[in-house]
């Protein structure tokens, strides 16, 4: 089940730039650290997280083994016109998970 | 109250899982060129937020924001964030544009060891700037298990 | 003046003392005001209060999440949930974990808000126990927890208890471990000074479950004990020990009237 938390406003005014901010359950394992036998645990981290505003893209961020647990990321978007803000989290062993959010721009 | 003994048995593991692979310097500055090329890389511009004193190397909360109008003609087009010591030297890569409206970017990363971050942003006019921070992680006390 | 009698001024003295650190923070209660007791929330730095604050960005909120799922799923035999028998948790659970330890109707000993969640388990969804530390039980705990968000720690009147805090109380003040230190030479007398750049807190149970980013995960209070046991290098209690609920009601009557700020972030 996705277990993510979004905060973004609801409503906003047109060319209003908006903070958007997410959090997700994952163990971002860096493939650095040895597990409780000794070997090498697996990496298995969240690499893409995209961010799109009725479909086109407006955000992207590739990561990396240092990012923290459970990543938290935060950016603005442009308010340009209501409807969705998809969020699209991908990585290792197939993960993807995608929130939507709806936002009302007058 | 025997301080040294008292941490020196609880904190140690901390910076243990890091230290197989290690970024460094030089793997820093390769990171770096890899990415600007040999363009001149100025400083200003980046602000790179960062608790001065971490106390807990495992999130680090970090934001970095640039001074852009983000336009269509002038805009950040990509800000990267290099770390100096954890096991490989590059941090994020997050792209940008005009539908930002605000060149700022927040994350929370992992730091091994006290050292030097690095963000340069790269502008749609081919510039780069950068902004550094040197910072000092502080080993928790009472960890799960003593070694 | 003669010895015997400075020695006996001097113990009534010590007694005295003993007496005004367990009960001090009552007293400085009663004198109303001045409260000069800290959560560690006081000795974190902004940056981790932030994360604290903001719900959000709170990483123990994905577990508050998962804990309002599991408040509404049934379960067990009885194929009952949480939600069943206690409808909306914003109403039926408020105040609740201020509470607790307590001593379950019917019982002689006291729970903690984990075993109390647990004997729901056992004895009214007929489900089995949920064990110690696991995610479902922590996420349950928080989304409990986080309905005495601001409240005042408020421990039971039920004379019952009083045994067992002073256990719990006994077992702050013994030296203990290879190290020989007692909770109290760090969380009483050397409280708001630094152990090599970590501010030693007053070890206040007002933010449990947390989200410690030491384990980077949500851990209960019981795990925050058992770390500064293994810390000063003593044999930590097994997971179901009575002692550590018997110190979670030392610390709770400790911090009474502070205010819940649970599901807290730790370093
Ligand atoms: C079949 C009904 C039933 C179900 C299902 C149930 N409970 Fe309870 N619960 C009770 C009753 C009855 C009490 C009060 C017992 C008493 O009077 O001491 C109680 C007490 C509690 C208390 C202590 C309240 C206080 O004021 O001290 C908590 C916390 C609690 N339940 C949590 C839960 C959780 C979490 C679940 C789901 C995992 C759950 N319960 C499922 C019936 C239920
Ligand atoms: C040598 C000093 C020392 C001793 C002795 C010690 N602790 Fe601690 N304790 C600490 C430090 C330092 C922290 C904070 C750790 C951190 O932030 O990494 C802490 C944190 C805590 C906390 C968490 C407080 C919060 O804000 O959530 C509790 C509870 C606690 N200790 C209980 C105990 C108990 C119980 C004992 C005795 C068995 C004990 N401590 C012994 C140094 C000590």
């Amino acid at each position: 089940m996705a277990n993510v938390l979004v905060n973004a406003p609801k409503t906003a005014r047109r060319g209003q730039a908006v903070e958007i901010k997410a959090l997700i359950l994952h163990p971002m394992e860096t493939g650095f650290r040895p597990g409780a036998d000794g070997r090498i645990l697996p990496r298995n981290i969240i690499e893409l997280f995209t961010a799109t505003w009725n479909g086109v893209e407006v955000f992207r961020i590739e990561l990396s083994p240092a990012i923290a647990v459970n990543p938290f990321v935060s950016f603005f978007a442009v308010a340009t016109e209501s409807g969705t803000i998809g969020l699209r989290w991908s990585g290792d062993e197939g993960f993807l998970v995608e929130e939507q959010v709806a936002i009302a721009v007058e | 109250m025997d301080r040294r003994r008292f941490l020196a048995g609880t904190a140690a593991i901390v910076v243990l899982p890091l230290d197989r692979a290690r970024a460094t310097p030089e793997a820093m500055a390769a990171a770096i060129k890899k990415v600007v090329g040999d363009a001149v890389v100025r400083e200003g511009r980046v602000t790179l937020d960062l608790p001065p004193l971490i106390e807990n190397g495992n999130t680090v909360p970090l934001l970095v924001s640039v001074e852009s109008p983000m336009t269509e003609a002038d805009h950040v087009r990509a800000i990267h964030v290099f770390n100096e010591k954890n096991p490989q030297p590059n941090v994020f890569v997050a792209r940008l544009g005009p539908r930002n409206g605000r060149a700022m970017v927040g994350t929370r990363i992992k730091l091994g060891d006290s050292q030097k971050i690095v963000a340069i942003a790269e502008t749609s006019t081919g510039q780069f700037w950068s902004a550094s921070a040197d910072v000092i992680v502080t080993l928790a006390a009472c960890l799960e298990e003593s070694t | 003046m003669t010895a015997r009698l400075v020695y006996r001024r001097m113990r009534v003295l010590r007694v005295g003392l003993a007496l005004a650190l367990v009960f001090g923070s009552t007293l400085v209660l009663a004198q109303g005001g001045g409260d000069k007791r800290r959560s560690g929330y006081q000795d974190m730095g902004p940056a981790l209060q932030k994360m604290q604050d903001d719900d959000t960005a709170n990483p123990a909120m994905l577990f508050v999440q998962l804990g309002q799922q599991g408040w509404a799923r049934p379960s067990g035999a009885a194929n009952k949930a949480c939600a069943d028998c206690h409808g909306v948790a914003a109403a039926s659970m408020k105040g609740v974990a201020a509470r607790y330890p307590a001593i379950p109707k019917g019982a002689d000993a006291p729970v903690d808000l984990e075993g109390r969640i647990n004997l729901c388990r056992t004895e009214n969804q007929q489900a089995a126990k949920l064990p110690p530390e696991s995610r479902e039980l922590l996420a349950l705990t928080a989304f409990v927890a986080l309905q005495s968000r601001g409240q005042p720690i408020a421990p039971p009147d039920d004379p019952r208890l009083g045994v067992f805090r002073e256990q719990g109380a006994a077992i702050y003040r013994l030296r203990q471990g290879q190290l020989n230190l007692s909770c109290a030479l760090c969380h009483d007398d050397n409280a708001g000074k630094k152990l090599a750049g970590v501010t030693i807190p007053e070890a206040h149970p007002t933010a449990y479950p947390i989200y410690r980013l030491e384990w980077q995960a949500l851990g209960s209070l019981k795990r925050r004990l058992r770390n500064c046991l293994v810390g000063i290098r003593a044999e930590p209690y097994a997971a179901d020990a009575p002692e550590y609920v018997m110190l979670e009601l030392f610390f709770m009557d400790r911090a009474r009237g502070m205010a819940l700020e649970a599901p807290g972030v730790r370093p």
